[in-house]
C-alpha cells in the first residue's frame, strides 16, 4: 500500500496531506489525554504501536505469488480508537519513507489516509458493530483486523486510480486494474493478520484485564 | 486459550507457506505488490515522471534488509517485554505502584 515517492502529482499529494492532518492532530491530543488520564495504558499502547511496526515489516508471500505486507492497525484500533492508531500509523510510515525509501514524503499523506486512518476506521466500526450485534470478542476482532486491512489497500488503489485514469476506461477503469493488482494478493495476508490480532486479544484478556476494562468506553465493552 | 492461540498461529504460518508450494514450477517471481502498482502506473502514463526522490535510499538490498529486521526486531522486542512484565504479574494493582515497577 506504499505509493512510491513522487508518484501522486503535487496536488493529489497535498490534498491527502491536508486530509489526513485533523485526523492525525486529533489523535495526538486524544494519546495525551489518554495517557493522563488512563496511565496504566501507556505500555498497552506502546506494544500496540509495536505491533504496528512488526507488522508492516512483513512482506508475506501470497497466494497469487506476489508478496505483500500486513498493517497491524486493526489491534490499536479496537484497543484505543482509530484516531490514536493515525498518530501510530504515522510514525511507522515516517520510519519507512525516511529510512527504507518504502513510500515517501510527499506521498506519507495519501499513505497515512489508507493505512492509518481509513483502515483503522472501518476496523473500529466493524469491531464496535459486532461486539453490539453480540458477535464474540475473537469474532468482532477478527473481521475487524481482516477487512480493516483490505480497505487499506483497496483505498490505495483507489488513490492511485483517482491520479492515474485509465486513458481509455477513466478512473473506474483503473481503479479496477489497481485493485487486481492489490485486492486478490492481499486476501489472504488480511486473513492472517485478523488471525494473528486474535492471537493478541486472547492473550490480552488474560494477562491484561485491568487495561482493557481502562479502555473499555474506548473499545465499545463498556 | 493457549490451544486456540496455536491453532491460529498454525493457520498464520500455513497461510504464509502454502503460496511457496503452490508456486511451485518457479514462475510466480513473488515481487511486492507496491512494485506492481508502480508498474502499472507506468504502464497507464508511460510519460510520468517522479517529481521527488527519496532523500535517502538503503544502498542495497542487505541494509534494506537490515532494516525491515530491525523494524521487526524494535516492535517484536517491545510487545515480548509488555507480555513478560504482565504474565509475571497477573494481577496488577490498579496504580502503577512501585511493586510494579521492581521487576
Amino acid at each position: 500500500m506504499h505509493i512510491m515517492e513522487g508518484y501522486l502529482p503535487v496536488s493529489h499529494a497535498l490534498g491527502w496531506a491536508a486530509l489526513s492532518l485533523p485526523f492525525v492532530a486529533y489523535g495526538a491530543r486524544k494519546i495525551i489525554r489518554t495517557l493522563e488520564e488512563k496511565p496504566e495504558t501507556k505500555m498497552l499502547l506502546a506494544a500496540s504501536g509495536a505491533y504496528v511496526f512488526v507488522l508492516s515489516a512483513l512482506k508475506i508471500p501470497s497466494v497469487t505469488g506476489s508478496c505483500s505486507h500486513p498493517t497491524g492497525t486493526g489491534l490499536a484500533a479496537t484497543l484505543f480508537g482509530p484516531s490514536v492508531t493515525a498518530v501510530l500509523g504515522t510514525i511507522v510510515l515516517l520510519f519507512q519513507a525516511l529510512l527504507l525509501a518504502h513510500g515517501g514524503l510527499t506521498t506519507l499523506g495519501a499513505n497515512v489516509f489508507s493505512m492509518a486512518i481509513a483502515g483503522p476506521f472501518i476496523a473500529y466500526g466493524l469491531y464496535r458493530g459486532l461486539t453490539r450485534a453480540g458477535a464474540s470478542m475473537a469474532v468482532a476482532v477478527f473481521f475487524a483486523a481482516a477487512l480493516g486491512d483490505l480497505a487499506t489497500y483497496c483505498v490505495t488503489a483507489l488513490q492511485l486510480a483517482l491520479a492515474f485514469p485509465d486513458p481509455v476506461s477513466g478512473v473506474f477503469g483503473a481503479a479496477v486494474k489497481f485493485l487486481a493488482v492489490f485486492a486478490p494478493t492481499q486476501a489472504p495476508l488480511a486473513i492472517s493478520e485478523g488471525l494473528l490480532t486474535v492471537v493478541v486479544m486472547n492473550l490480552l484478556s488474560r494477562y491484561s484485564a485491568d487495561e482493557l476494562k481502562a479502555l473499555a468506553p474506548a473499545t465499545g465493552k463498556a | 486459550m493457549l490451544k486456540q492461540n496455536l491453532i491460529l498461529i498454525a493457520a498464520v504460518a500455513g497461510l504464509a507457506v502454502a503460496p511457496l508450494f503452490i508456486h511451485r514450477d518457479g514462475k510466480a517471481e513473488f515481487s511486492g505488490s507496491d512494485g506492481q502498482a508502480e508498474a502499472l502506473i507506468t504502464e497507464i502514463r508511460p510519460d510520468y515522471q517522479p517529481w521527488f526522490s527519496p532523500l535517502w535510499e538503503p544502498p542495497s538490498g542487505e541494509i534494506e534488509s537490515l532494516l525491515f529486521a530491525l523494524q521487526a526486531a524494535v516492535g517484536a522486542g517491545l510487545i515480548g517485554f509488555y507480555f513478560g512484565r504482565r504474565s509475571a504479574t497477573p494481577k496488577t494493582p490498579r496504580s502503577p505502584s512501585a511493586e510494579n515497577r521492581a521487576g
